[in-house]
């Protein structure tokens, strides 16, 4: 158990700008070797299911256009370990990830793609709106940084309730330059929300790198304006966000309000559909794969002894197997109903 | 020349920004990449960065750019990537573009488009995919363009980017890739007229946008059943051309309004409002309107396709209208 929380703590302080404005305070509580077998199964599963994603796009299976989180897993997965079943997750378009971090159910997740009445929103909502109110996964919303107000209401939610419980509200780099942005941090930092604000910087929003777009690429820096604890990590590293995450997720359960938590990260493909991501330097790109945080992760529990690498092979392997599996059942599922469902959810 | 919409729209900013030097883009993504949809393409590389302006995500500090940009002596066009994203900047529309100009008292107008596409048709979900001309409308002080046809693309752009006032012009995703012929030296008719797109003597539908073709669609299939429909293409909403739409009517006797925004509180409820009280005296039937179900867009495919009118709907309530 020793060795294992240094490992945690070890790994964040290796994070660029772990020692950011503020600071958390505490050491992250330590990872068992079954939490860390965990990270990886979970980060496998929902890079098998984008992937398979993207095969059954290319097969006309998905309506609508998709945004994949590849690269990006060790954000969701990690930040996700400290929660408890209680907790509110609010996401993006760019939200399978978070999902399935929580436990949705891969074929309800397809069928929702798919557009069949057996997805999580019956078909309604598609692959940027994913919801599932039982794991507290409060929504996926299009329009980028309208989750973030509505993070912060689940945030009072959490606080009136007294019962411990957080918001965790996740966001891109783009969404730092909207304006609820902003008005979010201050209203969460002058009420001393539970809520914690993790930015998944990958440098891009849509097809523009951030340099274009805002005066600093280190997104922490925003949190200081609004006086708020922050914290940046190497989003690659789901040990490093989990040790960020753990201690500010604790701290907003005991009241001591909210944390800004930038994860430098990168997604591998485009922006959506096909997008092929020409705008983006090779340099950048192979820099960034060699930093896959599977292939991190993989290593990190190689040189603790948790895993071989054909045992990591065959976790990628059956979650493949499993995510195509859920992909054929919800292409098979039926449609939604024209005549009952149409009208169904909009009032009760 | 045969072009597309979106071709009609480049083609526009182009020739509008060569012969004025204070038309100004600025929006997401419009440069470098060209706009979402790709209707600004290669204008950075003609006009420069000073007028061709890549924007932070900030639809507020976008439109409100515009505004101000506008009062002080540009011509800015601002570009939504979606209408849906209206609403982060509905202030600057609704609240300062469309007051600024009376509430001082007509010292100064605020000379800008705001451009965005709307429309059903790509499975882009509830938040992707409206039309929401009827927040525009409700407006005043706020022109509102909704071409249906390349060459009005073209021509209503032109024409817009020579109005003292505001205008919002909204684009139909659906549109952006269909052909028609342009001249740029002829416009259908000028701003603010309504245009007679196919004559009729049974009834007349009035339709705007995408719209258009599936009333032309539903007529050609009337036709066939020996009912004679006339379309009538408004073009503008505001300016609303009702002496085109009631000498219409008043010959035909029945109106049916097709638009693809929501039915209650929708465009189509305030034309037939007007139809009724200009041409009360000449109608057969009472006035129809068919419109987007009173639903968000759904995503899957079969309910986003019912949700909004299509030229069997229209071409089936034409029939019922003429039938009873
Ligand atoms: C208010 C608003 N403006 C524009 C868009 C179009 N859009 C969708 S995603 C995106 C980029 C967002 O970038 P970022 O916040 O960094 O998130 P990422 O896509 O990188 O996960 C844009 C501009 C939108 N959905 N909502
Ligand atoms: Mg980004």
């Amino acid at each position: 158990m020793k060795t294992a929380r240094r490992g945690a703590t070890g790994s964040a302080r290796r994070a660029p700008a772990a020692k950011a404005r503020g600071g958390i305070g505490h050491n992250a509580a330590a990872l068992s070797d079954a939490d860390r077998l965990g990270l990886f199964k979970s980060m496998a599963r929902i890079r098998e299911f984008e992937d398979q994603v993207h095969r059954s796009y290319l097969e006309g299976l998905v309506h609508g256009t998709t945004h994949l989180c590849q690269g990006q897993e060790a954000v969701s997965v990690g930040a996700a370990k400290p929660l408890r079943e209680d907790d509110f997750v609010s996401y993006t378009y760019r939200g399978h990830g978070h999902c399935l971090a929580r436990g949705m159910e891969m074929e309800n997740a397809f069928a929702e793609l798919f557009g069949r009445s057996t997805g999580v929103c019956q078909g309604l909502g598609g692959s940027m709106h994913l919801q599932d109110i039982e794991r507290g996964l409060i929504g996926s919303f299009g329009i980028v940084g309208a989750g973030m107000p509505v993070a912060v209401g689940a945030g009072l939610t959490a606080q009136l309730n007294g019962r411990g419980q957080v918001s965790m509200s996740f966001f891109g780099d783009g969404a730092c330059n909207i304006g609820a942005f902003h008005e979010s941090l201050n209203i969460a930092q002058v009420w001393k929300l539970p809520v914690l604000f993790v930015c998944e910087n990958n440098l891009y929003g849509e097809f523009t790198r951030i340099n274009h777009t805002t005066p600093f690429e280190d997104l922490v820096q925003r949190a200081a304006g609004y006086a708020m604890n922050a914290v940046a990590v190497d989003g690659n590293d789901v040990e490093a966000v989990y040790a960020a995450v753990e201690p500010a997720v604790a701290r907003a359960r005991e009241g001591g309000g909210p944390t800004f938590i930038e994860c430098k990260t990168y997604r591998h493909r485009g922006h959506s559909r096909t997008d092929p991501a020409k705008y983006r330097p090779q340099e950048e790109l192979d820099a960034w794969l060699k930093r896959d945080p599977l292939i991190l992760y993989r290593a990190r529990l190689k040189e603790l002894k948790l895993l071989t690498d054909r045992e990591a092979d065959q976790i990628s392997a059956d979650a493949r197997a499993a995510a195509q599996a859920a992909a054929q059942r919800a292409a098979a599922a039926p449609w939604p109903d024209k005549d009952q469902d149409f009208m169904a959810k909009v009032y009760v | 020349m045969e072009t597309t919409y979106r071709e009609a729209l480049r083609q526009a900013l182009d020739d509008a920004m060569t012969a004025d030097s204070a038309i100004t883009l600025l929006g997401e993504e419009v440069g470098r990449y060209g706009g979402a949809y790709g209707v600004t393409k290669g204008l950075l590389e003609k006009f420069g960065k000073e007028r061709v302006i890549d924007a932070p995500i900030s639809e507020a500090g976008i439109v409100g750019a515009a505004v101000g940009a506008a009062m002080t002596g540009l011509r800015p066009v601002a570009e939504l990537m979606y209408v849906d994203f209206i609403g982060l900047a509905m202030d600057q529309v609704a609240n300062q573009a469309a007051k600024i100009r009376y509430m001082f008292g007509g010292q100064i107008g605020v000379p800008m488009v705001l451009r965005a596409p709307c429309g059903t048709g790509r499975s882009g979900g509830a938040q992707h995919s409206q039309s929401l001309e009827a927040w525009i409308l409700h407006m005043p002080g706020l022109r509102l363009a909704m071409p249906g046809t390349v060459s009005d693309a073209y021509h209503l752009l032109r024409a817009a980017l020579r109005l003292p006032d505001p205008v919002v012009f909204i684009e139909h995703k659906a549109l952006y890739v269909r052909k028609g012929e342009l001249d740029t030296q002829r416009m259908d008719a000028p701003w603010g007229r309504a245009i007679m797109r196919r004559g009729g003597r049974d009834a007349t539908i009035v339709a705007y946008s995408r719209m258009v073709h599936r009333a032309l669609e539903a007529a050609e299939a009337l036709a066939a059943d020996g009912i004679s429909a006339e379309v009538i293409d408004l073009r503008t909403l505001n300016p609303l051309d009702m002496e085109t739409v009631s000498a219409s009517v008043a010959r035909t006797g029945r109106a049916l309004v097709a638009s693809e925004g929501h039915l209650t509180g929708g465009a189509a409820a305030e034309i037939a409002a007007q139809i009724q009280e200009a041409c009360f005296d000449w109608l057969e039937e009472p006035i129809l309107r068919l419109a987007a179900e009173d639903v968000p867009v759904p995503v899957s495919p079969a309910l986003e396709a019912a949700s909004v009118p299509t030229a069997e709907s229209i071409a089936r309530t034409v029939r019922r209208m003429v039938h009873r």
